[in-house]
């Protein structure tokens, strides 16, 4: 019964979204492989995009979407919270972009003859 | 109730295949579970009541994400295998290697 | 050694960092009075069914502008970091041709997979999606049709007309709305409309199909890129 109690005391998108940061930081701190950094990261993008769209979580509530059956008055009482989704919504795609752009440094590094671990560009100080 | 512990199972899901992704020695197992993460997030976003979220996740984070990391490495083991052929012409410059 | 004492001092800090978060903050019961704001005035100003279509498109709708161009900045980028010029000759390399039934079922599956993805930014006012989901099927259609046939290319031209055309009509669409309704990128420039219908919710279906013509071409274009051997 205290297991129960537990978790109606948690958030569990966000217990879930805190965990996967920290194994994504993880990653990026330990790792010397590029790509390996460009995984750890998507990882930890997943992670704070579930701490942000956390906040919106409300139990026992449906999809911001109206259908056509109720009314919008009573309708918008049994709602989630649409403001995260929609900021989460954006963040996404820049997400992918953005590990796109990391890739591509990465293989052009690769390309240009350097190598694909980070140890080698220690000395490249500025 | 019934949700949240559905979250929880499959938060322990991206829990360990993120920790597996990192800990993993294959960079193809890295980035397909790194796929898996994403998956199990979007059965999160959609359990929570964000079906617009879910779809994208579904789509970008474990369709395209997955796609462009694999072509990203499939460029760099392209440029390994360029390298050392190079490596094995160049210094000992004898004609007519066999690659 | 050293580095491992850090990285595991770095993740305990975060950890202490994130906890309350994650075990304190607890769940919210009710939404924030902006959140019931939008839920209750979305579908009776804007005639939008989906609320966070109508956040996206419409009350954030600068914001959707802003991410819009970020990106496109970060396509340019990988197309400018992965041409030839930059890589030399060398990254042109032989690829196996694709089996038959890759080729056959691409050549069936191609429309229907469009298809779906207009029909998905076309309704993102009504049902989930909307035009970053309906781009991102149009851009699998196109990484089908790049795996099909490997040494093709996409056709540079359309890609980049598609593009700053849909971005153009964006803004456009946008500035109706600052001239004919209240505001940069009001959607209340045609009628709204009664909720439900395809024809409704004024110039949002307009702007998110923009929006998803714009994403598709842009991810295209990274597909093709990381592809490699560009001309």
């Amino acid at each position: 019964m205290s297991v129960m109690a537990f978790i109606a005391g948690i958030n569990p998108v966000a217990a879930s979204g805190a965990v996967l940061v920290l194994v994504g930081l993880w990653g990026v701190l330990s790792r010397p492989n590029l790509f390996k950094i460009a995984v750890a990261f998507s990882v930890m993008e997943t992670g704070v995009n579930l701490v942000i769209l956390s906040v919106g979580y409300i139990r026992g509530r449906t999809a911001p979407i109206l259908d056509s059956a109720a009314d919008a008055r009573s309708a918008s009482a049994r709602m989630t919270d649409p403001v995260p989704q929609a900021l989460v919504l954006t963040a996404i795609v820049i997400g992918l972009a953005v590990t796109a752009l990391m890739l591509s440094y990465a293989v052009r590094l690769r390309t240009g003859g350097g190598d694909s671990s980070i140890e080698s560009y220690g000395e490249e100080k500025w | 109730m019934a949700i949240d512990i559905a979250i929880i199972v499959a938060g322990a899901f991206m829990v360990a295949s993120g920790i597996g992704a990192i800990a993993s020695k294959s960079l193809v197992v890295s980035i397909l579970l790194s796929g898996g993460v994403s998956l199990a997030a979007s059965v999160v976003f959609l359990l929570m009541g964000a079906p617009d979220v879910a779809m994208t996740e579904a789509a970008i984070g474990s369709g395209l994400t997955t796609v462009v990391f694999l072509y990203a490495l499939a460029r760099s083991r392209q440029a390994d295998d360029e390298d050392s052929n190079e490596r094995l012409e160049a210094p000992a410059s004898r004609s007519g290697g066999s690659k | 050694m050293m580095r491992k004492v850090m990285v595991t001092l770095a993740i305990i800090g975060f950890a202490f960092a994130l906890l309350p978060l994650a075990f304190r903050a607890g769940v919210q019961a009710e939404p924030g009075a902006l959140a019931t704001e939008y839920l209750e005035t979305a579908p009776r100003e804007l005639g939008a069914a989906n609320v966070v279509t109508a956040i996206v498109v419409s009350y954030r709708g600068f914001d959707t502008l802003g991410e819009v161009a970020v990106l496109f900045v970060a396509t340019a980028g990988v197309g400018a970091m992965l041409t030839r010029k930059r890589l030399g000759p060398a990254a042109v390399g032989r690829r196996k041709p694709a089996t038959e039934v890759l080729r056959t079922a691409t050549g069936l599956l191609t429309g229907l997979i469009v298809m779906f993805g207009a029909y998905i930014f076309m309704h993102g006012h009504l049902t989930p999606g909307g035009g970053f989901q309906g781009g991102v099927v149009i851009a699998t259609a196109v990484l089908l049709n790049v795996l099909a046939a490997p040494e093709s290319h996409l056709a540079h031209g359309v890609m980049t007309a598609v593009e700053a055309l849909s971005g153009a009509a964006y803004v456009a669409i946008g500035l109706l709305g600052a001239f004919l309704a209240w505001g940069f990128l009001d959607p209340r420039v045609m009628p709204t409309g009664s909720i439900g219908s395809l024809v409704s919710a004024g110039t949002i279906p307009l702007i998110y199909s923009a929006i998803g013509l714009k994403v598709g071409a842009e991810l295209s274009g990274i597909i093709e890129a990381l592809k490699g051997d560009r001309p």
